[in-house]
Formats: C-alpha cells, sequence, structure tokens
C-alpha cells in the first residue's frame, strides 16, 4: 500500500523522481536516465533499509523546501550540503528519522549541484518502462513526466526494513571537489585524434560551462585535435563517454544522453568518478587523467568489495 | 584501449572498451546490409542466451553496444561469450517485416518541400514520387526513442540541413538532411528539411513494445491527404 508522505513547497530548480533508469530498453532509442549520481542514490537507499535502487528524488542547486507527511526515515545524500530539519542542520549520508509534520529544507549551496532525499519505502510512482525514472526530453516517467512542482504529494511504499544504524564512513564517500580531476580511459575512438589532440586533452583544464544538464556537461578549453573527420558511424554511448565533435570542444555523457552518438569518443570517465562530474557546478576546473582499463576494473571491484563489507558490517563505521 | 582481436571469422569482430562498464563488438566499417544482419543476428543470439551481468544490449549499424556490471562479469568472459555466439551464428534473417507508413507530403506538415524541390531541379510531385519509390532498411533504432535510421535515400533528394534548426519539429515529421532520411519519432529540436508528417505513432512508453519500428524492418512510404491523415 502506498502511503502519502512528502509534500514539496519548494522545489528549487529542479527536482525529478529517480530511480536506476532504463537499461535493457537502448534498442529502441530509450535513453537510460536514473540518477546523474547513481552511487549517492544507491547509498541512501542502502542506509535507510531501501532495496539499493528504489526511487528516489534528485534535487538540483538546492532552494527545496518540503514537509513529512508521516514518521518518516530519511537519508539526504550527495555532495557537500546545508540540510535542515526544522532549522536544525542534520548531517548528510545517514539514516535519519522525521516526525509528521516537520519541514525538511535545503540551501543553495557552494559545492555540489544534486541530492538525493531517499525515503523509506521508496517513492511510488507508476512504472513506465520498468523504471520510476523521469525523463523530462520525453514526457515521460517519475512524477506524471515532469519536474515537482509545489503542492505535488510524494507517495511510499511501505517502510520495510531497519535502517543501518550507522553514519556512511567518510573514506567511502567520492572525493567531491569544485575542481574534480576525473580518471577515464582512453578509447573507443581515440585513434580519431592526433598525437597533438590526445596530449591536448590529458595535460590541460577545461572550464565546465553553464551548458550541463542531466543529459551533459559540455567543456570550453583548448580544442581537441582530430586526425580525420569528427564523424563517426554512430554507435552506442556510455555513461560518461566523452564525445568531441568538430570544434574540439568535449562532451561529457549523463544520464538523460541519447542511446546513439555519431562524434568521436576519446575517453569514457571511469565509474568511480561519474560522481565528481555529475556534481561538479558550471565553471569547474575539470582536468583528466587517463589510467589503464585493468586499474579502472581493480577501482571498481576494490570499490563495490568496500560497499558490501559495510553493509555486511564489517568495515569500520563511522558512530 | 585494449582491443582483443579474433580470428575464425571472414570479417574479425574487434572489441573495444568503452570505459570499464561497456564494451562495443565492431563486425565492419560500413553501412551495408550484410554486416548490420550480422550485427542484429549477434543481438538476437545474446537476447536468447543472456550471460549474468548484463545489463543492456544495443544494436547499431555495425556494432552492438554492451553495458554490463564488472562485479558481475568481466570483460574476458563476455568476449568468450559473444565469440560463442558468432561461431554459431546461423544465418536466419532475424527481423523482414515490411511496414507501410502513410504521409501527408506538403503543406503545414511539410514546409519544405519547395525547398528540396527547387534544391534539386525537380517539381513537388517528382521529389514526393522518388522518395515514394523506395523500400527503406531500418539499420538501426536510436538517438530518440523510436528514432529509425534507414538507408537509403535516391542521390537525387540530397538536400543540407536547415540554416537555422527549428526548435519544435512535431513527431511524426518526415525530414531529409544531407545523404539521409528520416522520421522524428518524439517532437523535438532538429534542422532537417520537413517534407511531410506521418499519422502515426512511433512511440508510446506506455505501449508495449513502446516503439512501431525496429532494427531490420524495411519501410515504404505512401502519400496520403489531409481527409487520409485526419482519419488515421
Amino acid at each position: 500500500m502506498n502511503i502519502p508522505s512528502l509534500e514539496i513547497i519548494e522545489p528549487g530548480p529542479l527536482a525529478t523522481v529517480q530511480d536506476r533508469g532504463r537499461p535493457g530498453y537502448q534498442h529502441l532509442g530509450v535513453p537510460v536516465s536514473g540518477a546523474a549520481d547513481l552511487y549517492a542514490l544507491r547509498i541512501g537507499n542502502l542506509l535507510v533499509g531501501n532495496d539499493p535502487f528504489d526511487a528516489s528524488l534528485e534535487i538540483t542547486l538546492g532552494r527545496f523546501r518540503a514537509q513529512f507527511l508521516r514518521d518518516t526515515t530519511f537519508a539526504v545524500t550527495g555532495s557537500n550540503s546545508s540540510v535542515f530539519l526544522n532549522r536544525t542542520p542534520i548531517p548528510t549520508w545517514r539514516a535519519l528519522k522525521a516526525r509528521r509534520g516537520q519541514t525538511i529544507q535545503l540551501l543553495q549551496t557552494e559545492l555540489g549541484f544534486r541530492h538525493y532525499l531517499v525515503l523509506g519505502g521508496g517513492i511510488r510512482v507508476p512504472l513506465v518502462l520498468n523504471s520510476r525514472s523521469t525523463y523530462l526530453r520525453g514526457k515521460f516517467g517519475g512524477f506524471e513526466g515532469r519536474a515537482l512542482k509545489a503542492g505535488d504529494v510524494l507517495h511510499t511504499g511501505p517502510e520495510a526494513t531497519e535502517p543501518l544504524p550507522a553514519r556512511y564512513p567518510r573514506h567511502l564517500i567520492p572525493p567531491y571537489s569544485p575542481n574534480p580531476q576525473l580518471r577515464v580511459i582512453l578509447g573507443p575512438q581515440d585513434s580519431a585524434f592526433s598525437q597533438r589532440g590526445i596530449e591536448t586533452f590529458i595535460t590541460s583544464a577545461f572550464s565546465l560551462t553553464d551548458r550541463a544538464d542531466r543529459m551533459g556537461c559540455r567543456l570550453a578549453g583548448p580544442p581537441i585535435e582530430h586526425q580525420r573527420a569528427p564523424d563517426i558511424l554512430s554507435d552506442g554511448v556510455a555513461m560518461g563517454a566523452i564525445q568531441v565533435p568538430g570544434n574540439g570542444q568535449p562532451l561529457i555523457l549523463l544520464a538523460d544522453r541519447p542511446t546513439t552518438g555519431g562524434y568521436a569518443k576519446i575517453a569514457n570517465v571511469i565509474a568511480a568518478d561519474i560522481p565528481l562530474i555529475a556534481q561538479a557546478l558550471p565553471g569547474a576546473r575539470i582536468t583528466f587523467k587517463v589510467i589503464s582499463f585493468h586499474d579502472a576494473r581493480e577501482i571498481y571491484l576494490h570499490k563495490e568489495f568496500a560497499i558490501r563489507r559495510f553493509l555486511a558490517g564489517d568495515e569500520k563505521a563511522e558512530a | 584501449m585494449t582491443e582483443i582481436v579474433t580470428k575464425p571469422f571472414g570479417t574479425a569482430p574487434r572489441f573495444n572498451h568503452c570505459g570499464e562498464t561497456a564494451l562495443s563488438v565492431e563486425l565492419g566499417d560500413t553501412i551495408d546490409l550484410e554486416t548490420n544482419r550480422r550485427v542484429r543476428r549477434l543481438f538476437g543470439k545474446m537476447r536468447e542466451n543472456p550471460l549474468h551481468g548484463v545489463l543492456s544490449i544495443n544494436p547499431t549499424y555495425r556494432s552492438l553496444f554492451i553495458q554490463y556490471d564488472p562485479w558481475e562479469c568481466s570483460f574476458e568472459k563476455l568476449v568468450l561469450h559473444l565469440e560463442d555466439m558468432l561461431r554459431h551464428e546461423g544465418d536466419d534473417e532475424p527481423e523482414d517485416r515490411t511496414v507501410e507508413i502513410p504521409v501527408c507530403y506538403g503543406g503545414e506538415f511539410g514546409p519544405d518541400l519547395p525547398f528540396v524541390a527547387s534544391h534539386n531541379g525537380l517539381t513537388i510531385k517528382e521529389v514526393i514520387g522518388i522518395h515514394c519509390a523506395a523500400l527503406y532498411h531500418v539499420f538501426m533504432i536510436g538517438f530518440t526513442p523510436g528514432f529509425p535510421y534507414l538507408g537509403s535515400l535516391d542521390s537525387r533528394l540530397f538536400t543540407p540541413r536547415r540554416d537555422t534548426p527549428r526548435i519544435r519539429v512535431p513527431a511524426g515529421s518526415v525530414g531529409i538532411a544531407d545523404q539521409q532520411t528520416g522520421i522524428y519519432s518524439v517532437e523535438s529540436p532538429g534542422g532537417w528539411q520537413i517534407i511531410g508528417r506521418s499519422p502515426l505513432k512511433f512511440f508510446d512508453p506506455h505501449d508495449d513494445p513502446p516503439t512501431l519500428l525496429r532494427a531490420g524492418m524495411k519501410i515504404r512510404f505512401r502519400p496520403i491527404n489531409k481527409d487520409e491523415y485526419s482519419l488515421t
């Protein structure tokens, strides 16, 4: 049974319902969508006792206020932020209890783009193509296919399991930074670039423009030179793919990216560092560090190991 | 870029890393029916024989794109599985249906039809005739939900994109851009020359399947008038 749990008072610039998205429908041209910072969504869910990819609220740039309509377990994850429960500052990355009638508020912050307000039981909106994620351009999924407005009431499922008592260990929280360095694996079309182009990509600092949304982040910097034409035969595009069109300015693709693209992809951001670019604000200084596929895989497996160990109770948690 | 190249096939497939959570396997370097057929056969085989840890498979012109969870499935396991599927490829035709697409050409539905005609030194009637004569192959679906990448447009209709893209192109619009023709499956911004509109619904997220077209289908356009358009 679904219970009315949260009423939006002020949604801020953009608040949407997101889960893991729609992997499995890309052959029909349907974007994956889902949380831009999947890691923050997943950990928030695990902290409050939900399934790892239950639907939650993705809140963009703060200025958000909502009222709890029942006693609710919740957690806020994402980059550093000022979160208040009835004007009392509260910690992020841990499960907390709100009483019916209390108000949660997220201020606009200097650091960080997106926060996840995860509610015990998970947000229940109708499944569309097997997901509760909002795809704004397609106007489907999530809450009536749109961003949330003042007065919207979100329902949740019943809270099934006990929340975790501990705060999520600091060293497992992504090292969000105002000027992140992103680790990448070269390819799949790095051979479409000249040696000089690859060097420009590796050694330069790029600036995140204000064209940064759920689809992707456009960067500005010294133009990356192609060896031949920037066009390729359109093929599949991964989360964190770095496309370079003819103007030499890279575009990092995120959750709402089109399923296919026709520009050469010089490199791909590794999974562990996607949260860093998903949380970077316009004006951020972005640099890249090339690592090998094998190192990237080690990082992935090690991170997954640490999360699972924490959940099993063997990783030391902060009280 | 780590590249594992294997030999036993006519064209050796190339396996490319797309980050550590995705790979693409390329079966050729050109847009041609035979390569595209092999891609779709491999797609079908992968769906029939799912491998644990594979999250999503997307067939494109000449490659198959696969997202996977490295905790559940390794790159190497996936390559072995793909090679196995390719070895037992068979020669069945995966999807061969022909779909007729009614299109109301010109007027408010196709504001760029006169430009396409004058650009190519043809009459409007000739443009419609040439556009409807061909059988188009759906090479892939991508870009936006349900959007078909079609081949091949008659060279007499090649027309560059509009200088200024439109902010809003209605769903069902049929257009030409350079050497391509296509159908806007959902409303979106776009710079293609719009020559007509189809009353069919090409994408509905609440339908199963959600798209009218799939890779491998063939389509033919059929001209209809405004009355027929509003009846469909």
